[in-house]
């Protein structure tokens, strides 16, 4: 059995009275890409979300690596307006702000890319190299930091180069093709020297061939990283491709997990999902 | 590449050159000027300038509570530097008052950067979780507070209350603010092209991408945060010495929309642009236009509308169109560089030129 990597279990997530994602369990083990899919609104971005620190889920735990990253359990306002299940089955807080999650080693893009747009495609990945440095804000601010901010830079560098970025490097990252700026966000990314990658609807945007390049992208620096995936997307040639296991999320709630083959021939997803999907 | 480096530290050298050297002309020969005194006042709004671009411009946090840090600055200057003989006249009101410390004119300076400092994490830490226009409200809700406490007959003996302190070091010569403001603006500068420069251009950009790349909101605010009010507080000490007094009445609301404007002016994010603005803006201010506060007379006709604060209503006018038709300032987030002045020459002349051969085909 491999080693467990990301472990979410009862994840409830409720904003005021909507339950965007409901009782979500889901495990990811090393090495492994594992999808998310399912109409929009099903909550899958929300689920990230919570991963990344970006919301505290209302009820429920997530473990990194061992570690318990997240945990809540429905208290002050929500303990009345509560709708999920499991209720009493966490009584720990335990909270930490996107950076600190980042840190540990959980690395994402956004649905919405958030390049910093105005800054250079260089600029954008060496922020990245930024949290590990191991200056100080005196030693960096009087440039007596200089070892280091000619590594982080050579490594930024040589990430660009891997990317096939590096032709761009001075162009402001707001004016690249859609495709380089997906790509972008992904350099950006694993500048962070991530364990687990988050990926949110990577491929959103384009066309069949630039598709079929991410999908080898995302296999290739899943070994070269040795990263674990996590992935939202709704082009099922893709994650039908490269995904080990797929889990379906439908108004918020697990409703099918397996591999490829299960899920596509499995009757509840085409009737939620799959068979709508075609007309999106 | 390494050509142009070369050309670039030579013609640098040059105009640091033919600066010192106008400045010891103007130092020794014009001192009482007019000259003179744009020189050192503009020297010391630029650093306030380039301090309050480093959060508006750089980080993207909008504060106003520029001219309490600099209230705070100067205060502490003058206290900690009036000589002790001087006090029991200062200090009338007050039995000479009960700070018994003189310190050094040069310590004195630091002190006021770090009271600063102490001031801005006060305010920072519960302020800067605000969203941007309520962290505006704050600050400036800060700065009008602290001119009123410095004023409370109760602090009189530290402050003096609403009496004005003097008879501090001033400077001795006119190149001292110049020199000192251009060493902190050469921090700034050093600070805004390292990794932590970078990490405040992240948070401007977009929040919650920089949190995602790692990056601690609430610290890495807090720092550009101090680093401001550092500066702020410095330049407040330098404007002190520079008037020779201090009175908790002049720093209003209205000094920090002076700095602003000369942010505005210069471009929001760039320092080269608060430098220029700042001269611009103090030489037009206390200088160019002070007619414009003087009734006048023109070919016998008594101009009604040119009296005291008509100076200000044609700034008002300014930085409406300004933030109307100009919103990038003079250099938008462009700096300086010799290539750009270079390229900047060079283009007009391209163009005629070509525009000379198209003529004669
Ligand atoms: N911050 C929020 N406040 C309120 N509702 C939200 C918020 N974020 C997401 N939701 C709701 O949660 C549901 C799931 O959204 P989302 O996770 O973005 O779906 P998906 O990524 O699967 O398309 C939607 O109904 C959405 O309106
Ligand atoms: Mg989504």
């Amino acid at each position: 059995m491999a080693e467990n990597v990301l472990h979410i279990e009862n994840v409830t997530m409720q904003f005021g009275g909507v339950v965007a994602v409901n009782n979500l369990n889901l495990d990811i083990n090393q090495g492994e890409i594992v999808a998310l899919i399912g109409p929009n609104g099903a909550g899958k971005t929300t689920a990230f979300n919570c991963v990344t620190g970006v919301y505290e889920p209302t009820n429920g735990k997530i473990d990194f690596l061992g570690e318990t990253i997240v945990e809540n359990f429905p208290h002050g306002k929500m303990k009345k307006l509560y709708a999920g299940e499991n209720m009493g089955l966490y009584s720990n807080v335990v909270s930490h702000t996107p950076d600190v999650i980042t840190y540990k080693g959980i690395a994402r893009t956004f649905q919405n890319i958030r390049l910093f747009s105005k800054l250079s495609v260089f600029e954008n990945v060496l922020i990245a190299k930024h949290m590990r440095a191991k200056q100080n804000f005196f030693s960096a601010a009087l440039h007596l930091n200089r070892a280091e901010e000619k590594r982080m830079r050579e490594e930024s560098m040589a990430l660009l180069v891997e990317q096939g970025l590096d032709k761009y490097k001075d162009d402001v990252a707001g004016s690249l093709p859609y495709g380089l700026q997906r790509r972008l966000e992904i350099a950006r990314a694993l500048a962070t020297d991530p364990k687990l990658l988050l990926l949110d609807e990577p491929a959103a945007g384009m066309n069949p061939q630039e598709t079929l390049e991410l999908a080898a992208f995302i296999s290739e620096i899943r070994d070269k990283y040795k990263l674990s995936i996590f992935l939202v997307e709704h082009h099922m040639d893709l994650v039908m491709n490269i995904s080990d296991r797929i889990y379906v999320l439908d108004f918020g709630k697990l409703i099918a997990q397996g591999v490829p083959a299960e899920i596509q021939s499995n009757e509840k997803v085409i009737d939620a999902y799959l068979g709508v999907s075609e007309d999106e | 590449m390494m050509g142009n480096k070369k050309r670039d530290f030579i013609l640098s050298l040059i105009l640091a050159a033919v600066i010192t050297a106008l400045l010891v002309y103007v130092d020794k020969e014009m001192h009482y000027s007019m000259l003179a005194s744009v020189i050192q006042k503009a020297s010391i709004y630029a650093l306030l300038a380039v301090s309050l671009n480093l959060l508006n411009g750089f980080t993207g946090l909008f504060s106003l509570g520029q001219a309490g840090f600099m209230m705070l600055g100067a205060y502490t200057y003058a206290i900690l530097t009036i000589p002790l003989e001087q006090h029991a006249s200062v200090y009338q009101y007050f039995n000479g008052g009960i700070v018994n410390i003189c310190l050094p004119a040069f310590v004195g300076v630091i002190a006021a950067g770090i009271v600063a400092v102490i001031f801005a994490w006060l305010v920072g830490k519960p302020c800067l979780k605000l969203k941007s226009d309520y962290l505006a409200i704050a600050t400036l809700g800060f700065a009008e507070i602290l001119r009123a406490l410095i004023q409370w007959e109760v602090l009189g003996p530290v402050t003096n209350a609403s009496n004005i302190l003097k008879k501090f070091p001033k400077f001795d010569s006119i190149l001292t603010p110049v020199i000192v403001c251009a060493f902190c603006i050469f921090l700034v500068v050093l600070l805004i092209n390292s990794s932590y420069g970078r990490a405040f251009k992240a948070i401007r950009e977009d929040e919650i991408a920089a949190e995602a790349m790692g990056i601690n909101l609430a610290k890495t605010k807090m720092q550009a945060f101090l680093t401001s009010a550092f500066f702020a507080g410095v330049g407040g000490a330098l404007l002190a010495m520079f008037q020779a007094s201090v009175q908790a009445r002049s720093f209003t609301s209205a000094m920090t929309y002076e700095i602003l404007l000369i942010v505005v002016i210069g471009g929001i994010g760039s320092i080269t642009g608060s430098i220029i603005g700042s001269f611009l803006y103090i030489a037009s201010s206390e200088w160019w236009l002070r007619f414009l506060d003087d009734s006048q007379t023109y070919l016998g006709v008594n101009i009604p509308f040119m009296r005291g604060g008509f100076r200000m209503v044609v700034f008002s006018v300014v930085i409406m169109l300004i933030v109307l038709f100009y919103r990038q300032g003079i250099m938008g987030t462009r700096e300086f560089s010799w290539q750009g002045i270079i390229d900047f020459f060079k283009k007009p002349f391209a163009k005629r030129k070509r525009k000379a051969v198209e003529d004669n085909g």
